[in-house]
């Protein structure tokens, strides 16, 4: 900077200077927000200066198929009418059947005395937005905190789960996809009950069971369900299906792909479901040193007891 | 201000231009875009624009409050858009004088170095974050921005000349 102005037309600090202060201020945030999360409020507030621009910059999309939708032409409208007419017919049966089921399986539950599950809420909501970053693996839905959105409940669309509500802002909400590489989902395998956790394969959209011992009874084809024991994920929800499995005699453990069950990248309406029972508290973990001592002493004194 | 070569007058830039055009900007980032990769960011673009006209009115303090809604819009780390922004605001006010003395042509080559620059802070902020290497289409966005370039000068301007015009008839 060999032609800054003469220092009584100076506006305050050099260049340099402010370069450095905002690039340590970005990088203090940086280290907070991934580290910490002290910066969670901030971030709504951001994000509510941001939400016109994105649902404006959604609105054009909307109304092409809005428009679209209302030339679409009467015949094919007949047509559709009555291939649905026929299905609701099937589907009428079908749900005579699954509340019969429903019935028997209630009675039999009730036997067995397992608690009885009650049914979920759930939440329509629409994609309005996927993060600019590809590899963020994120998408945004309209539904936030004014609409009773929680942090952590699941998403699903009509075949399986998407992903976890992350963050919540007032208006949106930020969903996590099963895909990412850091979200971890607990499941179990239809066919015999077997209990894994599926994990985010990142950029190829797939999900990898990790952990599973190599000898683990899993077989090319097996659906994956939500297994619903980490509190999280309502039970019986589709998550994927087991497409390739990799044994290796070198390695203890087995590598299992499965592909997602749900139109991870595919539709725009998903439903946010929240579970209104919640598990019995986890227990507190035992405190390995003073307990025990508490324990040992405690037996100690037994002994001496029944010794006098 | 100094000019460069069109050596045409300009009316003085007024501040709700500004910021409609990083309004439109923000709208631009934010359309839903197919491939994110090859769009350019038109943040940075418009940003580096007014850093070279208008370094008194657009500084670093501007560019950091844009990266933070950059951020929080898209959900990735609250100041990784901020600290490339802020890299790029400073590195277009340095070189203001220099870039406003080429043609538009030659404006856009620097303006790419520019925008790389920015690009590759943001990089390697999300890789320090954990994130793979996204592959070299990555440099796309930023060339295809440099490109916009003359569209963009002749776009941003012309609130001043057209008024010019007017003036003059």
């Amino acid at each position: 900077m060999d032609h800054s102005p003469p220092p009584f037309f100076k506006r305050g600090p050099a260049p340099l200077a402010r370069l450095f202060f905002f690039a340590s201020l970005s990088l203090a945030l940086l280290v907070i927000d991934a580290r910490f999360r002290y910066v969670e409020g901030l971030r709504s507030w951001l994000a509510l200066a941001a939400y016109p621009l994105q649902r404006a910059a959604t609105a054009p999309i909307e109304l092409g198929e809005r428009v679209s939708g209302y030339f679409a032409s009467q015949a094919w409208l007949i047509e559709d009418n009555e291939r649905l007419r026929a299905q609701a017919l099937a589907y009428a049966q079908d749900a005579q059947r699954y509340r019969f089921a429903q019935a028997e399986a209630d009675q039999l539950r009730r036997l067995i005395g397992a608690a009885e599950r009650l049914a979920v809420r759930a939440v329509p909501a629409e994609i309005i937005y996927t993060g600019r970053d590809p590899y963020s693996h994120r998408i945004f839905i309209g539904r936030g905190a004014i609409h009773d959105v929680h942090a952590g409940s699941p998403v699903a669309d009509y075949a399986g789960v998407i992903g976890q509500v992350t963050r919540v802002h007032p208006l949106l909400s930020e969903v996590t996809l099963i895909t990412n590489p850091d979200q971890a989902v607990p499941v179990e395998v239809v066919r015999n009950g077997l209990r894994a956790v599926a994990f985010g394969g990142g950029a190829s959209g797939m999900l990898e069971l990790r952990y599973m011992p190599a000898n683990a009874d899993v077989q090319n084809g097996d659906r994956l369900i939500t297994s619903g024991i980490d509190g999280t994920y309502p039970a019986g929800l589709p998550v994927g299906e087991v497409v390739r499995i990799e044994r290796d005699a070198d390695q203890s453990f087995a590598r299992v792909i499965a592909a997602p069950a749900a139109g991870i990248d595919r539709g725009r309406y998903v439903l946010v479901v929240s579970r209104e029972t919640a598990l019995p508290e986890r227990p507190a973990e035992a405190q390995p040193g003073k307990e025990r001592r508490a324990e040992r002493s405690r037996r100690a004194r037994k002994d001496a007891d029944d010794s006098r | 201000m100094i000019l460069g070569r069109d050596q045409t007058i300009l009316l003085p830039v007024r501040a709700s231009t500004i910021v409609a055009s990083f309004a439109l900007a923000l709208f631009l980032n934010f359309l839903p875009w197919q491939d994110l990769r090859v769009v350019p960011d038109f943040v940075a673009l418009v940003l580096a624009f007014w850093c070279v006209r208008q370094p008194r009115l657009v500084g670093l303090g501007v560019a950091w409050m844009l990266g933070l809604l950059s951020d929080a819009g898209n959900g990735v780390l609250l100041g990784q858009h901020a600290l490339s922004y802020s890299l790029l605001a400073f590195l277009a006010i340095w070189m203001s004088r220099r870039i406003l003395w080429f043609g538009v042509g030659l404006q856009a080559l620097h303006v790419a170095v520019l925008l790389l620059v920015a690009q590759a802070v943001a990089l390697l902020v999300r890789m320090a974050a954990g994130d793979a290497f996204p592959g070299w289409t990555v440099v796309v966005g930023p060339l295809l921005g440099a490109a916009l370039w003359p569209a963009a000068t002749w776009l941003l301007l012309l609130p001043q000349r057209r008024a010019e015009r007017e003036a003059a008839i």
